[in-house]
């Protein structure tokens, strides 16, 4: 029985999303990292909490970016490790199907869990809540983009020694227009002024790396795998 | 007719190129930056609102373009050695990382010794100094990753794919000053009016820019003899080629 | 000439700038130098051991 493309890619998915919820403390750790750095700033800078809000954006942006960082590691670690992604790769399916899902129920499970914690971790910061929807959007656009700058770096440093610390090297100078623009965003919305054409173009950078990113994805998938 | 440019993807004859080009681009490097300091430290007239600070524009434009020539330079031979498998691609990417490197840590000192009596200020988190560092980073990224690699052959290609991927920050790097409000001044040399700097100030610049080429040239030409050494250290034509 | 040295009073600019830049250009030179002297050790060494080992 032959599997169309979106059969598998719906198959992954529902493995990896499995997967993932097997370990739930795994699927914990960002989203408390992301807490706890977050924490640090206000606790480091004694600021009052209106003053707070000036930095917010920054600080939110810098801890989603680091949160997400420590998850990228294990998109293709576990699966390379016991052999999977051989047999996935030697599947017929493609590899950019593959990735494209693994990447996907990556987001599911840590970027969009970061932009539900958000609101928190927002109030904590200051953050008025009728920047909230401006917040939200551009954490959700900007933690997909980040999943799939991620996904080249993953496939890149898989089984590397210190290969965690190579992917933060590549990812991050690859991320500051994200976090540029992601934070510019939220900033604006907290001062009232027009946050449109920063949310256009963190939605442009998104598209750009959903569509360019699955294919030097694969690309680094089959140079490691070779 | 396009027999010399097939020949390009063979690892002895790019040696060998690169052997006796070696000591003509150096030689025609060093009288172009001779010409460019001279005229411009001496023979240039003083800019009427920078003063004689503007002279920092000979060392710091053309190490600019350079830190980005190079890049794209490296891009362009990963991707060749990605699609077409040539593996002179690699060597000739590996060689460019490191000067383009050098370069653009000239640009980011030259510029900030510039900017401290001109714009007050040693740095700015402004979008064209921004993405130069990011360039430098990418830099450091892509010679990171190959090292990294116990297989040479798997550090070439994953370092080929990041250099790749790193190529879009090259038009960020050049449009910045267009696409947003920037502290770093606009384009004069390339515009759709032509020149916007008089000729005694613009020979000794486009002498530089031409100077940094042809030793970019020189220094590749010697690193790539090394890289394609270290690529092709089994073969028979090394024995001869390291007796010279 | 000591206007010249005195760069309209930019001099602990602009000379440090050119002295970085005359750097940069120097450690090119002697790095890819260096680089191409230890491949050609590298590849002689290669060769000795093959032979060394060839019977």
């Amino acid at each position: 029985m032959t599997v169309g493309a979106w059969e598998a890619f719906w198959l992954i998915v529902h493995r990896e999303m499995r997967l993932s919820f097997r370990r739930p403390e795994q699927l914990l750790q960002p989203l408390v990292f992301f807490l706890i750095v977050t924490t640090l700033f206000p606790l480091g800078l004694s600021l009052r909490l209106s003053l707070l809000k000036d930095i917010a954006p920054g600080v939110l942006w810098v801890a989603a970016l680091l949160a997400s960082l420590l998850s990228l590691d294990s998109l293709f670690k576990s699966d390379a490790d016991d052999g999977t992604l051989e047999q996935l790769a030697l599947s017929g399916q493609g590899l950019t199907v593959i990735v494209v899902a693994k990447t996907v129920a990556h987001w599911l499970v840590t970027g969009l869990a970061l932009v539900l914690v958000s609101p928190i971790v927002g109030t904590a910061l200051g953050i008025p809540t009728d920047a909230f929807a401006t917040m939200l959007l551009s954490l959700a656009l900007g933690t997909l983009t980040l999943s799939w700058l991620g996904a080249i770096g993953a496939g890149l440093t898989i089984g590397l020694r210190r290969g965690n610390v190579l992917l933060s090297l590549i990812v991050l100078p690859l991320a500051t227009p994200l976090l540029i623009f992601g934070a510019a965003a939220t900033e604006r919305a907290i001062s009232g002024a027009s946050v449109v054409g920063a949310l256009y173009f963190l939605a442009a950078l998104c598209v750009f790396t959903c569509t360019l990113a699955p294919f030097a994805a694969a690309a680094a998938l089959r140079i490691t795998l070779e | 007719m396009w027999t010399w440019f097939y020949k390009l993807a063979s690892p002895p004859h790019v040696f060998g190129v690169a052997v006796a080009l070696a000591p003509w681009l150096f030689s025609a490097a060093a009288l172009a930056i001779a010409y460019g300091l001279i005229a411009g430290l001496a023979i240039a007239p003083p800019d009427y609102q920078q003063g004689e600070a503007f002279r920092m524009i000979y060392a710091h434009v053309p190490s600019a373009i350079l830190s980005v020539t190079v890049y794209t330079v490296m891009a362009v031979a990963s991707a060749v050695a990605l699609i077409w498998r040539i593996k002179v691609g690699h060597a000739v990417a590996a060689a460019s990382a490191p000067i383009g490197a050098s370069f653009t840590l000239m640009t980011l000192v030259t510029g900030s010794l510039w900017g401290r009596p001109m714009w007050g200020t040693y740095w700015a988190w402004d979008p064209r100094l921004t993405s130069e560092l990011i360039l430098l980073f990418l830099y450091v990224g892509v010679m990171s990753l190959r090292s990294a690699f116990e297989d040479p052959a798997r550090g070439d290609r994953a370092a080929a794919l990041l250099a790749v991927v790193g190529v879009v920050n090259v038009p960020i790097v050049h449009f910045s000053v267009v696409w947003w409000n920037s502290l770093h001044q606009g384009a004069t040399i390339v515009t759709l009016e032509g020149p916007k700097m008089p000729g005694s100030m613009l020979w000794p610049l486009l002498s530089m820019w031409l100077g940094f080429m042809l030793f970019y040239g020189a220094v590749l030409c010697i690193r790539v003899q090394a890289e394609v050494l270290d690529r092709e250290r089994q073969s028979a034509w090394v024995r001869e080629a390291i007796k010279s | 000439m000591s206007d010249f040295w005195f760069m309209g009073g930019y001099a602990r600019y602009v000379w440090p700038c050119f002295g970085f830049a005359g750097i940069v250009l120097l450690w090119n030179i002697w790095s890819a130098r260096r680089a191409l002297a230890a491949a050609k050790f590298r590849a002689t060494r290669a060769m000795a051991m093959a032979a060394g080992e060839a019977p």
